[in-house]
């Protein structure tokens, strides 16, 4: 029997092209011993919610640099627990108004992250989450 | 209902869950095994396999869209990608090359790290390749790395192996390995878009003629065992020499022929019997795996933990030999 690892899928919806974010935290949460499914640009909230469904990660991570947050993070959600994936947490990163933070959270967001945040927080965090 | 039930109805969050207990190989996963194997055995696995950024999983999008448009198969892709040796974490890229396979229900992508298991990962792979099977996919494609033994071990798993070349990785002979070339059913030069393709084609039609595919290796009892492959009256159906197909997997262009070159792989693997070959060193290999698994539990719970680290003591003391430590822990 091998030990279980936390398994996160990071992915950029909409057609927001900032990757660095999203490449950054995907090499940090792996090197946090994390197994990290990237999904690259462009993703649809079908396709990302598909992809969380067949990988059966425990954590979704969503980077939006675009402004489009509270049109894609919503409609995320609703896919997720559609499949029967409301277990699944989901944190969300870029650039994020402080005024979207609340509605954000009561959507059922785990966590929030802007520019500048450490990683060691994000890792921190994401561990907590899955841990329950 | 059980796992197994769900699955076998059509279920895929039931798949996807049963998929990463089988990876971790818990006890539960154990028992859905059993109840899915009577339904396994269909299934077409095809390993796709070759050097880093060949351009595997464009080939694998390619496919997998190929099978889907034409010959209306369902597909499952195991996507496998390495574990850092150092964290244990990876990043599991290939789903970025595979994105116009979303929102079709025909297929179902997974990817999967290496987890640095030493030969556990050709044993995952097996089972989630067997679980695929059971859930009706008629072909399942499993993509690796072929970098190491395991990979190679996860290419023996497929009934046929695609090798992944690609023009213009240095220098042509150093990229192709002959190890590699010995579990190749199918050769393909991807990016031949690319300059040099002429001197890969080259290099590798030389390096065939060198490998004369006249016998197959397998794994027995743990060791490689060279079978001669099947021969037939040699004046209706000639031996399988790997043929070479040259692809541009960004743009689809030689897919249909790589997929009749699968085809023909097919039939010649059923008509040699070289398929029943081919199940029978898996599930012999499966078998021992399970046994030498169950004798060793078996014996640490026959002997005592203190008993064993005595004996290991004076073998580091050079007081007994490991022979004669095995003769006192087993014999008695
Ligand atoms: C570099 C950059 C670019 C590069 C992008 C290169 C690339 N491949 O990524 C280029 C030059 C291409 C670019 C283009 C554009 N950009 Co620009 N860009 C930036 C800039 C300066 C830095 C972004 C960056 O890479 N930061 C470094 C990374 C590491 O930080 P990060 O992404 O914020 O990630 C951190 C956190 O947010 C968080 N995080 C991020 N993702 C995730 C995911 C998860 C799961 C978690 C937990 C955390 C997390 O953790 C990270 C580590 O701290 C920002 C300004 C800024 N200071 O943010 C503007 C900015 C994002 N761009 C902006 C704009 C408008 C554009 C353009 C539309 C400009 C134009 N008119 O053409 C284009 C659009 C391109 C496109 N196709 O989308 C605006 C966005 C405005 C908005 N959202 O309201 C910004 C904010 C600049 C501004 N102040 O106006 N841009
Ligand atoms: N010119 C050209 N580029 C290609 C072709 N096929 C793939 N590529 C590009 O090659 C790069 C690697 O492709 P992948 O499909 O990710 O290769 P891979 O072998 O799966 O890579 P790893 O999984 O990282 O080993 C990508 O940028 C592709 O777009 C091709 O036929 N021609
Ligand atoms: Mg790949």
């Amino acid at each position: 029997m091998t030990e279980k690892k936390i398994r996160v899928l990071v992915a950029k919806p909409g057609l927001d092209g900032h990757d660095r974010g999203a490449k950054v935290v995907a090499r940090a949460l792996r090197d946090a011993g994390m197994e990290v499914i990237y999904t690259g640009l462009r993703q649809t909230p079908e396709m990302i919610a598909e992809a969380a469904l067949q990988e059966d990660v425990d954590v979704v991570g969503l980077s939006i640099l675009s402004g489009a947050h509270m049109a894609l993070t919503p409609r995320v959600m609703e896919l997720l627990k559609a499949n029967g994936q409301s277990h699944v947490k989901v944190f969300i990163g870029g650039i994020i108004p402080d005024e979207d933070l609340l509605r954000l959270k009561e959507m059922g967001v785990t966590g929030v992250f802007g520019p500048g945040a450490s990683t060691e927080d994000i890792i921190r965090d994401v561990q907590m989450a899955v841990a329950g | 209902m059980t796992y197994s039930q769900a699955i076998l109805g059509g279920d895929r969050l039931a798949l996807a869950r049963l998929l990463t207990q089988v990876e971790n190989d818990v006890p539960e996963s154990r028992t859905a095994l059993i109840e899915l194997f009577p339904h396994t055995g269909k299934a077409h696995l095809i390993g796709v396999t070759g050097a880093p950024g060949t351009g595997k999983s464009s080939l694998v999008n390619q496919l997998a869209l190929y099978y889907r448009k034409t010959k209306e198969k369902r597909v499952a892709i195991i996507a496998v990608d390495p574990s850092s040796p150092f964290t244990g974490g990876a990043v599991l890229g290939d789903r970025v090359r595979m994105r116009d396979l979303s929102g079709d229900t025909g297929v179902f992508i997974r990817s999967m790290a290496t987890r640095g298991s030493l030969g556990g990962l050709a044993q995952s792979t097996a089972n989630m390749a067997q679980v695929f099977d059971a859930a009706g996919f008629d072909i399942v494609i499993i993509e690796t790395v072929g970098a190491g033994q395991s990979e190679v071990d996860v290419a023996r798993l497929a009934h046929t192996t695609l090798v992944v070349e690609a023009p213009g990785l240095g220098d042509d002979i150093q990229a192709i390995k002959a190890g590699i070339l010995e579990i190749a059913d199918i050769l393909v030069i991807n990016k031949s878009d690319r300059p040099g393709v002429e001197n890969t084609e080259k290099a590798l039609k030389s390096m065939l003629e060198l490998a004369h595919p006249t016998e197959r290796v397998f794994q027995h009892h743990g060791q490689s065992m060279r079978t001669a492959a099947p021969r037939q009256d040699s004046s209706s159906a000639p031996m399988w020499i790997p043929p070479i197909q040259r692809t541009v997997a960004t743009e689809g262009k030689g897919i249909a022929e790589l997929a009749e070159s699968i085809a023909l792989h097919v039939a010649y693997l059923t008509q040699s019997g070289g398929w029943g070959l081919r199940e029978r060193a898996r599930l012999e290999v499966e078998l021992e795996a399970l046994i030498r698994e169950k004798l060793l539990n078996r014996f640490r719970e026959d002997v005592p933990q203190k008993r064993y680290d005595e004996i290991l003591e004076k073998v580091i003391q050079r007081n007994i030999s490991p022979w004669e430590a095995v003769r006192m822990l087993i014999d008695k």
